[in-house]
């Protein structure tokens, strides 16, 4: 579904990631964790084309997402067929971004409406819908700076679905939360990754939620791939030092292990 | 004193005649320059260097050529080239290009104010450049630049004094008719004075309704609705949190 080809992204002089290559495959719930400027948010970054690669190329369901090769020269794509790529795609942002002059049912409904054609009619029953699904049923006409940042965030996420992404990016989705309110939106995210086959692509700090979710754990340092395992294998055995550091890390455990808590 | 008030109740008629020529002028000169401004000023913050650079060089030019030179110009020197204006156009078209220009500026710096998360969520929503600008970034962006565009209308508004060089009898021509009966201090110092302000006033009072509006759309602060509405206002709810 989404595979990275030799892809180098770099800020300048910075590079950032260097020579990736990793795929995922349809369905597939992939956490990215690593150090914070191990390059993880840039992946997902490029995948929604917020960011371009400096080199190498990315395929999402087998096409080139924004450069492809043409007589062994690397040249950009045009922008409509970018486009009709990106469609597939959704996002999740840490910061929520819902656009403070619609309300929350305006917020769902704008891109299909607007980029799909749907009717208003139809967006907004199926809007209803996602919002009933995120238990945000009563704040159709609510304005999004009067609900609290896990209100937010479930809005962002119903309206991330309202396209029908075949892949979903959550992008530190619950960092910018209340702790007390980050399983509510955990939860949300959880059962749509077990009623849905959306291709996930997750980076996060909630190492127990990656457990839950992902099939497949990618640890990241320095923008290289150090470990790559199942996520009960990855949390209890690792087997690189600077995965087992990390882990240590984060979950502050002797072991640096999650176990049954 | 008795003499200068009957001087100036005398000059009444002429002077609500120039004060007339005065608002015309604002709010045409004022609708030139909006118009301008957003055009300018969306060229300016494209990342398309085709739309940019001719828009830097028009806002560059307008901004930095004086104003009575502009009006000169288009008065005097175009007929010159076979171009006859309407004093009342070449007022305002000097008007409307000169403050367009500042006003373009504004646009653009607000625009590129919009966070950079609202931008990349057009993106990730798939919205195309027009509907991005059109439905998100301008929307957001409009309450950014009221309070600058304000000032500059109360600029342009005060900018409208100098076509009294190019035949056109406005408040200021008026004025300086008037001074011959009723002397400098009292004309000048005291009805010209109250005239330009009460008119800023009232135009400050609608941009401030203006801002108050946008800003309620993006949920901050009360609506118009509720402080213009003559029962107490509820407590805050729906409102929100700023």
């Amino acid at each position: 579904m989404i595979e990275f080809r030799d892809v180098e992204k770099a800020f300048g002089d910075n590079v950032v990631l260097h020579d990736l290559n990793f795929s995922v495959q349809q369905g597939d719930r992939v956490t990215l964790i690593g150090p914070s400027g191990s390059g993880k948010t840039t992946i997902l970054r490029l995948v929604m084309t917020l960011e371009e690669a400096t080199d190498g190329y990315i395929f999402v369901g087998g096409e080139p997402l924004t450069h492809e090769e043409r007589g062994g020269k690397r040249v950009e794509r045009s922008k409509k067929d970018q486009k009709r790529i990106r469609q597939r795609i959704g996002m999740v942002f840490q910061q929520f971004n819902l656009f403070p002059n619609m309300t929350v049912l305006e917020n769902i409904i704008e891109a299909p409406v607007h980029v799909l054609g749907q009717s208003k009619a139809e967006a907004g029953e199926k809007a209803r819908l996602l919002l009933d699904k995120v238990g945000l049923s009563d704040k159709a006409d609510a304005h999004p700076t009067s609900l609290s940042g896990g209100q937010q965030q479930r809005v962002a996420i119903a309206r991330a679905l309202a396209m029908d992404p075949e892949i979903l990016l959550l992008d530190e989705v619950t960092s910018a939360l209340d702790p007390e309110i980050v399983g509510d939106v955990l939860a949300i995210l959880r059962n749509i990754a077990d009623t849905t086959d959306i291709t996930m692509l997750i980076v996060t700090h909630e190492m127990q939620f990656a457990r839950d979710v992902s099939n497949r754990v990618l640890m990241f340092d320095g923008g290289k791939i150090v470990e790559e395992a199942a996520p009960d294998v990855m949390f209890s055995s690792p087997k690189h030092q600077r995965t087992k550091d990390f882990l240590h890390a984060v979950l502050g455990d002797a072991d640096g292990t999650i176990g049954t808590h | 004193m008795d003499d200068k008030f009957a001087a100036v109740g005398e000059a009444m008629p002429r002077l609500l005649e120039g004060l007339r020529v005065t608002v015309e002028l604002t709010i045409l000169g004022a609708i030139a320059a909006f118009i301008l401004a957003v055009i300018l000023g969306l060229a300016a913050a494209s990342p398309t260097k085709v739309w940019r650079i001719p828009a830097r060089v028009i806002i560059e030019f307008f901004r930095g050529t004086s104003l009575v030179v502009q009006i000169f110009w288009f008065f005097f020197v175009l007929p010159l080239l076979g171009i006859d204006l309407h004093p009342l156009v070449a007022g305002v078209l000097a008007l409307g290009l000169n403050y367009g220009a500042y006003a373009a500026e504004v646009v653009r710096g607000s625009i590129q104010s919009v966070p950079s998360g609202q931008w990349e969520a057009t993106t990730a929503l798939s919205l195309g450049p027009v509907q991005r600008m059109r439905r998100i970034i301008f929307p957001q962006a409009w309450a950014l630049m009221i309070p600058s565009l304000s000032s500059l209308l109360i600029h342009l508004m005060k900018g409208t004094a100098i076509v009294g060089y190019i035949t056109l009898a406005d408040f200021t021509f008026q004025l300086d008719q008037v001074k011959r009966v009723s002397g400098t201090l009292f004309t000048y110092g005291i009805v010209g004075m109250l005239g330009y302000f009460l008119f800023a006033l009232l135009l400050t009072l609608a941009m401030n309704l203006l801002e108050r509006q946008a800003k309620h759309k993006l949920g901050q602060g009360t609506s118009l609705r509720r402080i213009l509405s003559p029962a107490p206002a509820p407590t805050t709810r729906a409102g929100g949190i700023q």
